[in-house]
């Protein structure tokens, strides 16, 4: 059991500044995701790309904004818990009890929902029978790459993942990539790499085709895929792979019994504590009149909720406001003070 | 301002008119039109506002930026008018434009 002040869940931009405020004023947290780094959003979809609206700071990308949240909560030496994701929670006397996925449990006086718009999951196939296959020789995700080796693989999807693994795979397997158009929305120069393959060969790129069926009994014979004009074509394959990015679900959270209005946890623009005492609610995920989803919001809604938190903490201390410029505590705990 | 029709999955329509300046995505959301999720809020970061436009509105839409066409890449079941309506910005052409909504988003 891991005994803490608070639980953060979600490692994005939002839940991470929360945990810097809740350092500041001296209450312990840790942090739960079910990506397996920190940086939610910021990392998963837009790594690389510019953000120009973050306070001070007029240019920087998803992942160097992760990367200074992740250098300012330093000293607080932030427990994090990656590759899960929270699934029960039970109130036991005036404290929370929470159960994840990996069987982590946590005991906290408060617990604050930084889960943007859920848990990433990955996109899936629309068809019905992929489902009888996953995990056995259809697969979202590759733990395991030594098992393709000889066998025909066929990759769906033209992200990085796609295409990466089109390349990597086509070292030791044989290798279809299927695509539903002529563009590609992974790095050009894999793009490149894919069409020398193709030209040489070493791997079949189909583009404007996209999955018709599967067959198979235990694990799949073969797969179909009908190309924009309606042409059909089949062949064998031994397993199917398919990378189509990452949806957000909000999962077991929707059990908990808070006031869920379009998948948003709604809150109070005090605390940002839901209807449920103890339990607060930040960025993407939160709701109120005037709410923007916007990094900087969740900054303001995290510092407040990291306040609301220090009742139940601490329910015999009276919290003092103070500025990090001046406070000795503070600057004590950023392990500043000189 | 414009109308615009969307029709459900299931044979359900909904044809409500929308300020110039909005897009359709956040025509539906305001009218609890359902099936348009709208997950990333109409920042061409999800797919999930996902539209099959009729055929005979497709040349009057603006042209997809490079990023609309990558995400749709993720959408469910993308096919050749597909496209994201959060990037549909509606505008007195668009009067009358009928938008099909797929039967999952994700």
């Amino acid at each position: 059991m891991n005994k803490t002040d608070v639980l953060i869940i979600g490692a994005g931009p939002t839940g991470l500044f929360c945990a810097h405020q809740l350092g500041i004023i001296g209450l312990s947290c840790e942090i739960v995701d079910n990506l397996d780094k920190a940086g939610g959003q910021c990392i998963e979809l837009y790594p690389d790309k510019p953000i120009y609206d973050i306070p001070a700071i007029p240019e920087c990308t998803g992942e160097e904004l992760t990367n200074n949240l992740l250098q300012q909560i330093k000293p607080f030496n932030v427990k994090f818990h990656l590759n899960e994701r929270v699934e029960k929670l039970k109130k036991v006397e005036n404290r929370w009890h929470v159960k994840t996925t990996g069987n982590q449990e946590f005991d906290v006086a408060s617990i604050v929902i930084a889960g943007g718009v859920g848990s990433f999951e990955p996109r899936k196939f629309p068809l019905k029978e992929c489902e009888k296959f996953e995990g056995k020789s259809l697969f979202y995700s590759i733990k395991d790459k030594s098992i393709f080796k000889d066998k025909t693989i066929s990759i769906f999807g033209g992200g990085d993942s796609a295409l990466d693994w089109a390349i990597e795979l086509s070292n030791t397997s044989k290798v279809n990539l299927i695509h539903r158009r002529d563009g590609f929305s992974g790095a050009e120069s894999s793009v490149q790499k894919v069409k020398e393959l193709n030209n040489q060969g070493k791997l079949n790129l189909y583009t404007k085709y996209q999955i018709a069926s599967l067959t198979g009994n235990e694990k799949i014979d073969s797969v179909s895929i009908k190309h924009d004009e309606g042409e059909v074509k089949e062949f064998k394959t031994d397993y199917v792979l398919g990378f189509f990015g990452l949806i957000m679900q909000l999962g077991p959270i929707l059990d908990w019994g808070l006031d869920i209005n379009k998948k948003t946890v709604e809150v109070n623009t005090e605390n940002f504590e839901t209807n449920i005492n103890g339990i607060f609610a930040i960025g993407d995920i939160c709701s109120y009149p005037g709410k923007l989803k916007l990094i900087l919001s969740g900054f303001h809604e995290g510092a407040l909720a990291a306040r609301g938190c220090f009742k139940y903490a601490k329910p015999d201390e009276k919290l003092r406001f103070e500025f990090t410029t001046t406070s000795k505590a503070a600057q004590e705990r950023l392990g500043v003070k000189k | 301002m414009a109308k615009v029709t969307y029709n459900s999955h299931d044979h359900k329509t909904h044809t409500i008119d929308i300020q110039n300046g909005l897009s359709v995505m956040e025509g539906a959301v305001q009218n609890d039109i359902p099936g348009i999720d709208a997950d990333c809020g109409g920042g061409m970061a999800c797919a999930t506002c996902h539209v099959y436009v009729n055929e005979e509105w497709l040349d009057k839409l603006p042209t997809k930026e490079d990023g609309e066409e990558d995400m749709l890449d993720m959408a469910y079941e993308p096919k050749q008018n597909s496209r994201l309506s959060c990037q549909l910005i509606i505008s007195d052409e668009l009067d009358g434009l009928v938008v099909n909504i797929p039967s999952k988003q994700a």
